[in-house]
C-alpha cells in the first residue's frame, strides 16, 4: 500500500502550490508519487503538467455517461519526473453537489488500481472541511497524515482548528493522523511563533516555515514548480526541506487537540492579530475625531 | 341515532400500561402522551386526551409516509391532466406509482397522466452536477410526448433538497417556454415528520403557483361549490358529486380526485368549498376563506345517518329550495340505505371494529360502522394534528382506545387483546392481522374496492365489511394447541 497523505487548508493559502512543489522534490528523491486533486477548480495538477487544467474524472465522467464508462487512462496523466496527475474535479459553482463528486472520483480511482505501484498518494483538498465529500480523503483507508496549510492570519488559523476537528472525528475509527502544520509564510506579526504555539496547542509540530519569495510566482506564471524552473534556488531548496521531513515524518502524525473558540480567540489577541471590542471601539473614536477634523 | 354500546374502557387503559412498560423508560414516556382512552374532558367534552404530530420515537415500526409521499402521492398524483414529474433517483416515483387508486375519466398517457411514472431518474452525474439542465430538456420532451398535458408539476425528492437545485427557476423558465402552468414543489422526503407537511407544501404550492395566476373566464352562478379534498379512491367522489347535485349544487371543481387544472384554477369562484378531508387540505381552505371570502365546511359522506347530516348542513348555506332537495335527496335514498342496513345488520350487528388509518377515516367512517349495529372499540391516525383528535372523541364512545402513530408493536398487541372481529388499516398491516385470525379490510385503498362514500358507497362499504368478516376461511382455522 501506497503512503497517503492530504494537504488542506483555508482557500487561497497556496495549498496547491504547496503540495506540488513539495511533491515535486519527493519525486527528486525517487519517490514515485499520484496526485489526487479534490477541489472542483481543478488546480492540483498544473505546476505539475505544465498544462492548463487537465480533464477531470466528473467532466469526462459526464461526458461518457457514468464513471463506469471511463478507462483509468482517460483520466491519469503523468507530468514533471513521472508523477501521476488526476483531477476530481465537480460542478460549475452554485450547482450540484461537489462533495459527492469527491467520492466517486475517489472510489473510481481506488477502484481502477491508480493506486497501484505507487509510493505516495497526495490529496488536495479544498478549503475547509465542509461536508461529508471533502472528509473523503481522512476517512478510513485512505490519507495516514495530514498536513494543513496555513499562515499568520486569523482566518487561516480558524480553518486550521477546523480541519483539526474533522481528523479528530475519523481519528477513532480510522488511522487518520495530523501530520503538522505548514507555515505558509505571509509577513505577518510574529508568524513563526504564532504557529508554533497553535501547533502545540493542537498537539501537532510546525514541520516546516515556508518562507515567502517572488520566484514562486515567477515559476507559477510559467505553470512550473520551482523545484522544475529554478532548482538551484533558494525556495526550492525549502521545499526540498519540506519534502524530506515529510518523507521522515511517516508513522508519526499524532490525533489532533483541536481548540474551542474562546481559547483561539484569546491566543489570537494574545498575539495581537484579533483586537478587544475596548481597543476596536477606542480606534473608531480615534478615527472620526481625525475625520471630524479634517473636515 | 348513535349506537348504544359501551367499550371497556378499564381493559384498554391495562393495554396501554402493557405496551408503554415493553418499550424502554425515555421511549415509553414519549409513546404514553400518544396512547389514550376516550374520557370526560373538563369542558365536560369527550376528549381522547392523545398528543400528535410529534417526531416518531426512534426504533419503532411507525407507518408513516414522508413528505413527498404527501404531496404527490395525495394532492398532485389526482389531478389528471397534469403531468407530475418525480424529480430525483427512480425509486420514489416507482413505489409511489399508481398507489392511490385515484380514479379518472380520460384516455392515459393522452389527456390523463394519473397512471403514469414519470421521472427525472437521478444518476450519480446529476448529483455532482445538477439536475437543472435535465429537468429542463424532460420538459421539453413531454412536450412532444404529451402536447394536451395542461402542465407540470416538479416534486422534488430528498437529493434535491440536499443538492439545492434551482426548481423554481427551471419552473419559470419552461412556464415561458411552453405557455403552460409549471408548478415547482419542495417536498423533499426529509422535511417534517410525515406525509401531513407534504399536503400542507402541495396546498402551498397551489396558493402561490396556481390560483389567482391567469384569469378566469367562467360564469359563475348562485350555487357554485368545490368539492375538496375527495381524492376520489375506488371512485368516491362520483356518487358524493351525483348527490351534491341532485340537490341542484353545481360542483365547480373537484379537488383532487378525477380533477382538471381547469378546476382547480377556477375554485377561487365558488361560493363555498365543502372539505371531506380537512386534514389535508384545510390550509388551502383557510387560505380561499381569507382571500376570496369562501366560506367552508367539513362533510361526511360516509353512511346514511352522517350523509343525512352532512346534506343538510350543506344545504343551510343556501336558499330554501337548496334546503327542499336536500330532504327530498335524503328521503329518495333512505329506502336504499335502509335496505342495506336490512341487509347487512344481521350479520354485522354488534361486532367490534379497529381502525388506524392516515388523517381522516378513523373517525368519519366510526358512524357508517355503527349504523351497520358495529361498534368501534379502537382507532388512531397516522398522522393526525391535535385539531383532528379534537374532531374524533364525539364519533366514539366513552373508554375507546385511541393511538396515534401506533407502531407495528403497539397495534398487534392491542389487536392480540382486544381482538376485535375485524381491523381496517392499511397493506403493511393487512396480512399479519389476517395470520392472527383476525377479519381485516384496508381503509387506505378500499382493498381494491369501492366507492364508500355516497349512498351507493355505502353499499359497497356494507358488502365489503361483511364479506371480510363473515367470510367462511375464518371457520376453517384453529388453534394447533388444541385438539382435532
Amino acid at each position: 500500500m501506497p503512503r497517503q497523505i492530504a494537504f488542506y487548508g483555508k482557500g487561497g493559502i497556496g495549498k496547491s502550490t504547496t503540495s506540488q512543489n513539495t511533491l515535486a522534490a519527493l519525486v527528486e528523491m525517487g519517490q514515485k508519487i499520484l496526485i489526487v486533486g479534490c477541489d472542483p477548480k481543478a488546480d492540483s495538477t498544473r505546476l505539475i503538467l505544465n498544462t492548463k487544467l487537465q480533464d477531470t474524472v466528473l467532466h469526462l465522467a459526464a461526458q461518457a455517461g457514468s464513471v463506469e464508462d471511463l478507462e483509468l487512462e482517460d483520466v491519469m496523466k503523468v507530468g514533471y519526473k513521472g508523477i501521476k496527475c488526476t483531477e476530481a474535479g465537480g460542478p460549475e459553482p452554485g450547482v450540484g453537489c461537489a462533495g459527492r463528486g469527491v467520492i466517486t472520483a475517489i472510489n473510481f480511482l481506488e477502484e481502477n488500481g491508480a493506486y497501484e505501484d505507487v509510493d505516495y498518494v497526495s490529496y488536495d483538498v479544498l478549503g475547509d472541511v465542509v461536508c461529508g465529500g471533502f472528509a473523503m480523503p481522512i476517512r478510513e483507508n485512505k490519507a495516514q497524515e495530514i498536513y494543513i496549510v496555513m499562515s499568520g492570519e486569523m482566518m487561516a488559523l480558524y480553518a486550521a482548528n477546523n480541519i483539526s476537528k474533522g481528523i479528530l472525528k475519523y481519528a477513532g475509527s480510522g488511522g487518520v493522523r495530523l501530520g503538522g502544520l505548514i507555515c505558509n509564510e505571509r509577513q505577518t506579526d510574529r508568524e513563526l511563533d504564532l504557529a508554533e504555539t497553535l501547533a502545540k496547542k493542537l498537539n501537532t509540530q510546525m514541520i516546516h516555515f515556508v518562507p515567502r519569495d517572488n520566484i514562486v510566482q515567477h515559476a507559477e506564471l510559467r505553470r512550473q514548480t520551482v523545484i522544475q524552473y529554478k532548482p538551484e534556488s533558494k525556495q526550492a531548496e525549502e521545499y526540498r526541506i519540506l519534502a524530506k521531513k515529510i518523507h521522515a515524518n511517516g508513522g508519526k502524525g499524532t490525533i489532533p487537540t483541536p481548540i474551542s473558540m474562546e481559547e483561539l480567540e484569546d491566543m489570537l489577541l494574545e498575539f495581537g492579530i484579533m483586537k478587544t471590542e475596548e481597543q476596536q471601539l477606542a480606534e473608531l473614536e480615534a478615527k472620526e475625531k481625525t475625520l471630524c477634523a479634517a473636515s | 341515532m348513535s349506537l348504544d354500546y359501551t367499550v371497556d374502557g378499564e381493559l384498554n387503559e391495562g393495554l396501554i400500561k402493557d405496551v408503554v412498560d415493553a418499550h424502554p423508560e425515555k421511549a415509553g414516556k414519549k409513546r404514553a402522551r400518544h396512547l389514550g382512552t376516550v374520557k370526560e374532558g373538563s369542558d365536560g367534552n369527550p376528549t381522547c386526551g392523545v398528543k400528535s404530530n410529534i417526531k416518531s420515537v426512534p426504533g419503532v415500526m411507525t407507518q408513516r409516509g414522508c413528505a413527498y409521499a404527501g404531496a404527490k402521492g395525495v394532492v398532485w398524483g389526482p389531478i389528471k391532466d397534469m403531468v407530475h414529474i418525480s424529480h430525483g433517483p427512480v425509486g420514489c416515483g416507482h413505489y409511489s406509482w399508481a398507489q392511490r387508486r385515484n380514479y379518472f375519466n380520460g384516455t392515459v398517457g393522452i389527456d390523463s397522466f394519473v397512471t403514469m411514472q414519470i421521472t427525472s431518474d437521478f444518476q450519480e452525474r446529476d448529483i455532482v452536477f445538477g439536475g437543472d439542465k435535465n429537468l429542463d430538456k424532460m420538459v421539453d420532451e413531454l412536450e412532444t410526448m404529451f402536447p394536451l398535458a395542461r402542465g407540470y408539476s416538479i416534486l422534488s425528492e430528498c437529493p434535491i433538497g440536499l443538492i439545492g437545485d434551482d426548481i423554481e427557476a427551471v419552473a419559470k423558465k419552461k412556464a415561458n417556454d411552453t405557455g403552460k402552468l409549471v408548478v415547482p414543489c419542495r417536498c423533499e422526503g426529509f422535511r417534517g415528520i410525515s406525509q401531513s407537511l407534504g399536503h400542507h407544501i402541495a396546498n402551498d404550492c397551489i396558493r402561490d403557483w396556481i390560483l389567482g395566476k391567469r384569469e378566469q373566464e367562467w360564469e359563475t352562478g348562485p350555487y357554485d361549490v368545490n368539492l375538496i379534498a375527495d381524492y376520489n379512491i375506488g371512485g368516491d367522489a362520483w356518487p358524493s358529486r351525483m348527490l351534491l347535485e341532485e340537490m341542484g349544487l353545481r360542483v365547480i371543481g373537484s379537488w383532487t380526485g378525477d380533477s382538471t387544472l381547469a378546476e382547480i384554477e377556477r375554485a377561487p369562484k365558488a361560493k363555498v368549498n365543502l372539505i371531506h378531508c380537512y386534514r389535508s387540505m384545510n390550509y388551502i381552505c383557510r387560505h380561499m376563506e381569507e382571500t376570496y371570502g369562501i366560506p367552508w365546511i367539513e362533510y361526511n359522506f360516509f353512511g346514511p345517518t352522517q350523509i343525512a347530516k352532512s346534506l343538510r348542513k350543506i344545504a343551510e348555506f343556501f336558499d330554501d329550495t337548496i334546503k327542499e332537495n336536500a330532504e327530498k335527496v335524503i328521503a329518495k335514498y333512505q329506502p336504499l340505505a335502509d335496505a342495506v342496513i336490512e341487509k347487512y345488520k344481521p350479520r354485522l350487528d354488534g361486532k367490534r371494529v379497529m381502525l388506524f388509518v392516515g388523517g381522516l377515516r378513523p373517525r368519519h367512517t366510526a358512524t357508517a360502522y355503527e349504523d351497520l349495529g358495529m361498534q368501534v372499540v379502537g382507532t388512531g391516525y397516522e398522522f393526525a394534528h391535535n385539531d383532528d383528535y379534537q374532531r374524533t372523541a364525539h364519533y366514539l364512545k366513552e373508554g375507546t382506545l385511541v393511538y396515534d402513530d401506533a407502531s407495528e408493536f403497539e397495534l398487534e398487541h392491542f389487536i392480540e387483546k382486544i381482538r376485535p372481529d375485524l381491523v381496517g388499516s392499511g397493506i403493511k398491516e393487512k396480512y399479519g392481522t389476517q395470520k392472527m385470525g383476525v377479519p381485516f379490510r384496508q381503509m387506505h385503498s378500499w382493498d381494491y374496492s369501492g366507492p364508500y362514500h355516497g349512498y351507493d358507497g355505502f353499499a359497497v362499504f356494507a358488502r365489503d365489511m361483511d364479506r371480510a368478516i363473515n367470510a367462511p376461511v375464518w371457520n376453517k382455522i384453529k388453534a394447533p394447541w388444541k385438539a382435532a
